[in-house]
């Protein structure tokens, strides 16, 4: 619900949107400005906390897997992903080198999907002007049918070693409950080839869209792998110079809590906000893209502005988009099956740690394991949590830019902004609630 | 049929606008929850623009900026209570709502966050938050049923799709949707899988819980972890007990009882039994 006040000759203006839509869970944030600057920004998270890392506390690794999945309903491959190389790492699994590759696969089913999502149903229709995927699909149905296509074959991907798409049940230390045979993935190779044409049309979609002009220069972090685009392997790195290994993220980087959200913020030791996610990703990694996605890249001619501006995001998605259908191809293409599904394993008592990059960012697991095999303690630190304290920064610095404009533009152009992060609130703990406030104190 | 030498009579043609019945309103909610039941819906990709042509959707906020406060004919919530916010919500909901509907593990029985209904609320909010002081949640996370009436509920962590389509196809038609009770054991035996807890000796909940998911677990080598719930009548005592003849551990079988769905009395009577 949108509530527009009528501007008036004085100098208090409140902007206030009830929810934000189009994002997962619930938050709410609050803009003060004196002067025309912004000298308050909060984006206060109230989805009611559920306390994951007490959940998993007495609980085995393999228990531990299923539970973490249901943080997220979106993104519950990469909380497997962190979850499960964190304790393969303390407990020395070798995994098979086919393992690794179908838990690459599995990665770009979830990328494909959470990205055809984003971009289509709750990103695209900010840039046309729509309220929802729905309405755009009265106007554009073949646009909104081939997208849906197309995260629907991230969605079978997901199913195919998974089980199901959301809750996937197969990860267990060591590798999967079960692995597929060769022509059980030759099967779903035709959509893939399918979803790749859809994904470059994205790219030319994305390259028609007129995004708000803002640019920052924003420190961005990502893993970074010697040879692949990242996704469970590699290490720490930033745009100005951190390289740290995977599991070492506490190093570098610390949590707090804040009156106003119900999810923990996270920021540099010296205090610094940090961006993660697509664009980020994409910035530190291009030279590691799938050739099919840097010549999408190149064709886009955008890298400079999804470096700087948050808006255009959608399009490091896009690239995204055709990098994992690219890649999940060459896999299917070079899969053998492995003689067998998940290595043995012992557990051992000490700190599991690790981070992979899921859709929306760097996410990182750090358990400490008893000496029975259970679980002692838990930290989960999420992407939207770490991009909290960036998106209140990026609100501040943008929000003086949009004061001359009409409220429910204004209003509109700072949702997109928030959204543009998609920001996965359930995962950082719910309710997005606009609020913007002009004082004079 | 016309009779001879008398000219048809025109048969009066409604106006297609006036005659069209209105589509359902269809609202979907969230409260403590990962999302994944509502995006169910979303995953439904075959089928979601038929949907939204036969639905009114007038409140979805994960997926449309349009907003209602009702009223609904059919309003799914997901999500478990667990606030006193949320508490208020549902009763206000419920009266928007004709066909008030649960979706989700979260929303029949309060989910795996239902765990701390049996332990000490404030060693969980403790755990995790360094100002235990600035959260507000209830020192419980309840099933919807606990705080309003109730006319159907999909169970599952996360619901079928299959189950929700069902849904609500039965409530374009008027009849009861054709939901399924029997154990998960049952539609395992008819895909034809090695049952792994008497091949294989892993512990599985398939003989006590409700099916829904297609046996995806036995499925995919593994027991079967409850997600649906407990069926009518699940003796879970005795599944328990077969489970410490298999050697596990007191501890290790309340585990087993104690993930989605510990909230639903069978299965929290285990758990509260090996404590």
């Amino acid at each position: 619900m949108t509530h527009v006040a009528q501007p008036t000759e004085t100098v208090d203006r409140t902007f206030e949107v009830g929810m934000l839509t189009r994002v997962e869970g619930e938050g709410s944030l609050t803009l003060r400005v004196h002067d025309g600057k912004v000298v308050e920004a909060h984006l206060g998270i109230f989805e009611a906390p559920r306390y994951f890392e007490h959940l998993v506390v007495g609980r085995t690794p393999d228990e531990v897997i299923d539970i973490v999945a249901r943080i997220c309903g979106i993104c519950p491959v990469a909380y497997q992903m962190s979850a499960v190389h964190a304790f393969e790492s303390l407990f020395g699994v070798e995994i098979d080198p086919a393992v690794r590759s179908l838990r690459r696969l599995f990665y770009c089913g979830e990328w494909i999907e959470s990205h055809a999502l984003h971009v289509y149903l709750l990103h695209a229709p900010d840039f046309l002007g729509y309220p929802s995927a729905i309405e755009l699909a009265r106007d554009h149905r073949a646009v909104v049918e081939r997208a849906l296509t197309m995260k629907r074959t991230g969605n079978k991907l997901v199913a195919m070693l998974g089980a199901r798409p959301i809750h996937p049940l197969t990860v267990r230390v060591g590798g999967f409950s079960r692995v597929p045979a060769r022509n059980e993935l030759m099967a779903i190779r035709p959509a893939l080839d399918d979803a790749l044409e859809t994904a470059k049309a994205t790219v030319d979609f994305v390259r028609g869209l007129t995004a708000p002009v803002f640019e920052r220069e924003p420190k961005l972090v990502s893993l970074r792998h010697a040879s692949e685009y990242p996704m469970n392997d590699g290490r720490i790195v930033s745009n100005d110079g951190l390289n740290i290994p995977i599991d070492s993220w506490r190093e570098a980087f610390e949590e707090d809590q804040v009156s106003w959200s119900n999810a923990l913020q996270a920021r540099t030791k010296a205090g610094e906000v940090y961006l993660l996610g697509p664009s980020a990703r994409l910035t530190l990694n291009a030279d590691r893209l799938h050739p099919l996605a840097a010549e999408a890249l190149a064709s886009l001619g955008l890298a400079e502005e999804i470096r700087r501006n948050p808006y255009w995001s959608i399009a490091a998605r896009a690239v995204e988009l055709v990098h994992a259908l690219a890649e999940a191809i060459d896999i299917i293409d070079g899969y053998h099956q492995p003689d067998r599904a998940a290595a043995p394993w012992t557990a051992r008592p000490g700190a599991a740690a690790w981070a992979t990059e899921a859709p929306r960012g760097l996410l990182f697991h750090h358990y400490e394991v008893d000496a029975d095999g259970l679980i002692a303690h838990a930290q989960i630190v999420p992407p939207t949590s770490q991009n909290q304290a960036s998106i209140e920064a990026d609100l501040t610095a943008f929000a003086p830019s949009v004061l001359g404009l009409s409220q429910a533009e204004a209003t509109h152009q700072l949702e997109q902004l928030i959204r543009s992060y998609d920001p996965c609130i359930s995962c950082a703990t719910h309710f997005l609630d606009l609020r913007v406030e002009e004082t004079d104190e | 049929m016309a009779v001879t030498g008398i000219a048809p009579h025109p048969r009066p043609q409604p106006n297609p606008r006036w005659a069209a019945p209105r589509r359902p309103r269809v609202g979907v909610v969230k409260f403590s929850s990962c999302d994944g039941c509502q995006l169910t819906l979303l995953d439904m990709e075959d089928e979601l623009l038929a949907i939204t042509e036969r639905f009114d959707i007038v409140e979805f906020a994960e997926a449309t900026s349009n907003r209602s406060h009702g009223p609904f004919d059919v309003l799914l919530v997901e999500g478990s209570v667990s606030t006193a916010d949320q508490a208020e919500e549902i009763v206000q909901l419920r009266r928007q709502a004709t066909t008030l509907v649960s979706i989700g593990a979260c929303a029949t029985s309060g989910g795996i966050q239902a765990l701390r209904n049996l332990g000490d609320d404030d060693a969980f909010r403790n755990s995790v938050y360094p100002r235990p002081e600035w959260i507000a949640a209830l020192p419980t996370s309840k099933p919807v049923s606990d705080y309003v009436a109730v006319d159907a509920e999909l169970y599952g962590c996360p619901i079928s799709g299959r189950q929700l389509l069902e849904l609500l196809t039965s409530l374009v038609v008027g009849r009861r949707p054709q939901l399924p009770d029997e154990a998960v054991c049952a539609e395992c035996k008819r895909l034809g899988n090695t049952c792994v807890r008497v091949a294989g000796g892993v512990s599985c909940l398939g003989p006590v819980t409700r099916t829904g998911c297609g046996a995806l677990c036995p499925s995919f080598d593994r027991g079967c972890y409850g997600c649906f719930g407990p069926r009518e009548a699940a003796n879970t005592v005795s599944l328990a007990n077969w489970f410490g003849e298999l050697g596990k551990g007191d501890a290790e079988v309340a585990r087993e009882f104690a993930k989605f769905n510990v909230g639903a009395p069978a299965f929290r009577k285990i758990v509260e039994r090996e404590r």
